[in-house]
């Protein structure tokens, strides 16, 4: 290991943060207070390690000094009823941590995260916090909104952990797809904000998508038995093999059809593909597995030059069953456009509630494509505007003002 | 709730405005004009001309002072702002997202006193 004190600080607090946070919460159900314990206890390591050098097992060595901070912090706090319980629940916890992973505490803490009393809308950004050890900051850029009004969500679902005595415990078998698909949901919104950054311009957002693979691969270790946990993962791969493909030397964007493969990972893409098979060994196909396979669709359509749109489209009438969402439909309807012609992708996306697309550009960008496809130039144009007028992402930007611009100059050279 | 976007560009923003309406930067700031006109939220906005165009005063004790040019010598300036109809801060930081000089610039986002306005306009009964 390396011996530089604040290296090992810092690897420590990047590997071990979720799962001592878990560890010194389990008994008193107060994350805030051991979170306030645990960055006593870094902050005391960055004073005494160079000094007096490494201790052998350094995350024994934060466990016992937050949890000494724990139980001095409870014994200060007489008013408060509950501290002598808090000190018994401390002191009752096994003092030898050494060498076991706790991985089960973890997989707890991620359960808590995601328990039904919390706001679904703060599961994610409260396992970015508490599991992962991000600041407030840093996840709410990813889920844009200020700093202030982030930190001000996570603690109220702190509180509601302590408040509501919410069960420390991985739920029983019935309740499990339940919280399952919670904490799934919840890993992707954390891949997907890491995702929409493109190429990675902003390397904390990128943390984010590897931090949501990690966390993926941990469920699986937990329940090897849950196939949309496998699919789930096997989609974060399948993205995460093409992120260096997806942007052109100069920043621009580039779309899957003209990636180059040869900047694919493709031993990301095989770990992905035996990851789906495996999972559809169980044959109970979820939303994971099928936005996996779309994936291996596409990814097998531009290796050979030669894409299976009519699967494509049965893959996404699949979604739209499991759960009709904008982003599934406005899928089989652009997969029907390539597989059946422009006319019957243009119906389908007529047949959606324009109250639900009017600030969804994915709908914007692939009317614009049909309409141009099927000559309509003029609509095109202002498809293309809207589409351009939603957009976030610089380099999008520039691809769909280019391929409006190509669209007028089509319409100029037919008149 | 009334929110507003203060556009801040940096020198290079200002160099690349141009007078081809079909400038890529035109195209998509007319882009964005017409999703926020579509989507029912604009309420006004204003471009202003470069910093270096216009002049700051000031009464001192009586004493006028003028100087030439923006009241703070940053590297960004602001060079627009857009009010907005929004339920939120967080729906407004999405649109500022949107907003082609955020990939360059910056946009700060703020709310709109309503409280100080209706004293100031004397609705506040």
């Amino acid at each position: 290991m390396d011996d530089d004190p604040r290296r090992v600080v810092e690897h420590v607090a990047r590997d071990s943060y979720g799962r001592l946070v878990a560890y010194l919460s389990a008994r008193t159900h107060d994350v805030a207070a051991a979170e306030d314990a645990l960055a006593d206890a870094f902050v005391a390591a960055l004073r005494t390690w160079p000094r007096d050098g490494l201790p052998n097992n350094p995350e024994a060595w934060l466990f016992t000094a937050a949890r000494r901070r724990l139980i001095d912090q409870a014994r200060h706090e007489r008013t408060r009823a509950d501290a002598a319980q808090t000190i018994r629940l401390l002191v009752r916890q096994e003092d030898d941590v050494s060498d076991s992973v706790f991985p089960d505490e973890r997989l707890k803490l991620l359960f808590v995260c995601a328990h039904p009393e919390i706001d679904a809308a703060v599961h994610t950004p409260l396992m970015l916090q508490v599991v992962l050890g991000l600041d407030a900051a840093t996840i709410g850029s990813a889920f844009l909104t200020s700093p202030a009004a982030m930190g001000q969500r996570l603690s109220r679902a702190k509180a509601r952990i302590r408040e509501a005595d919410v069960a420390f415990e991985i739920p029983d078998r019935q309740e499990l797809p339940a919280r399952l698909d919670a904490v799934l949901d919840a890993i992707y919104a954390a891949y997907g904000s890491g995702w929409d950054d493109l190429a990675g311009a902003d390397p904390r957002r990128r943390g984010l998508a590897q931090e949501a693979i990690w966390l993926a691969r941990m469920v699986l270790q937990l329940l090897p038995d849950e196939p949309e946990a496998r699919g789930l993962l096997a989609l974060m791969l399948y993205c995460e093999a093409r992120r260096v493909a997806r942007r052109a030397a100069g920043g621009d964007y580039v779309p899957m059809s003209e990636q180059d493969t040869s900047l694919w990972d493709a031993p990301m893409i095989d770990e992905a593909e035996s990851m789906l098979h495996a999972a559809a060994a169980a044959q109970r196909v979820g939303r994971f597995q099928l936005e996996a396979a779309l994936q291996s669709a596409h990814i097998e359509g531009a290796r050979h030059g030669r894409t299976d749109w009519q699967g494509i489209a049965a893959l996404y009438e699949g979604l739209v069953r499991t759960a009709p969402t904008i982003g599934a439909l406005v899928g089989r309807a652009a997969a029907l456009g390539e597989a059946r012609g422009p006319v019957t992708g243009l119906a389908e996306l007529d047949a959606i509630d324009p109250q639900i697309v009017k600030t969804y550009q994915p709908f914007w960008a692939v009317r614009a494509h049909l309409l141009a496809e099927a000559g309509r130039s003029r609509e095109a144009a202002d498809a293309f505007d809207r589409a351009i007028g939603l957009t976030e992402d610089g380099a999008t930007r520039q691809f769909l003002l280019r391929r409006r611009q190509q669209t007028e100059r089509a319409d100029l050279n037919r008149h | 709730m009334r929110y507003m976007m203060l556009i801040y560009e940096t020198p290079d923003d200002f160099r690349a405005r141009s007078n081809d309406r079909n400038h890529p930067m035109i195209a998509a700031w007319r882009a964005y004009y017409k999703a926020m006109v579509d989507a029912g939220i604009y309420v006004s906005g204003a471009p202003l001309e470069a910093p270096a165009t216009g002049a700051t005063v000031r009464v001192n004790a009586g004493k006028r002072q003028v100087q030439d040019g923006p009241y703070a010598d940053t590297k960004e300036q602001l060079g627009g702002q857009i009010i907005l109809e929004l339920p939120s801060l967080d729906a407004a930081l999405d649109w500022a997202a949107r907003c082609p000089t955020a990939s360059t610039g910056a946009i700060e986002v703020r709310a709109v006193s309503d409280e100080v306005r209706a004293m100031v306009e004397g609705t506040d009964g």
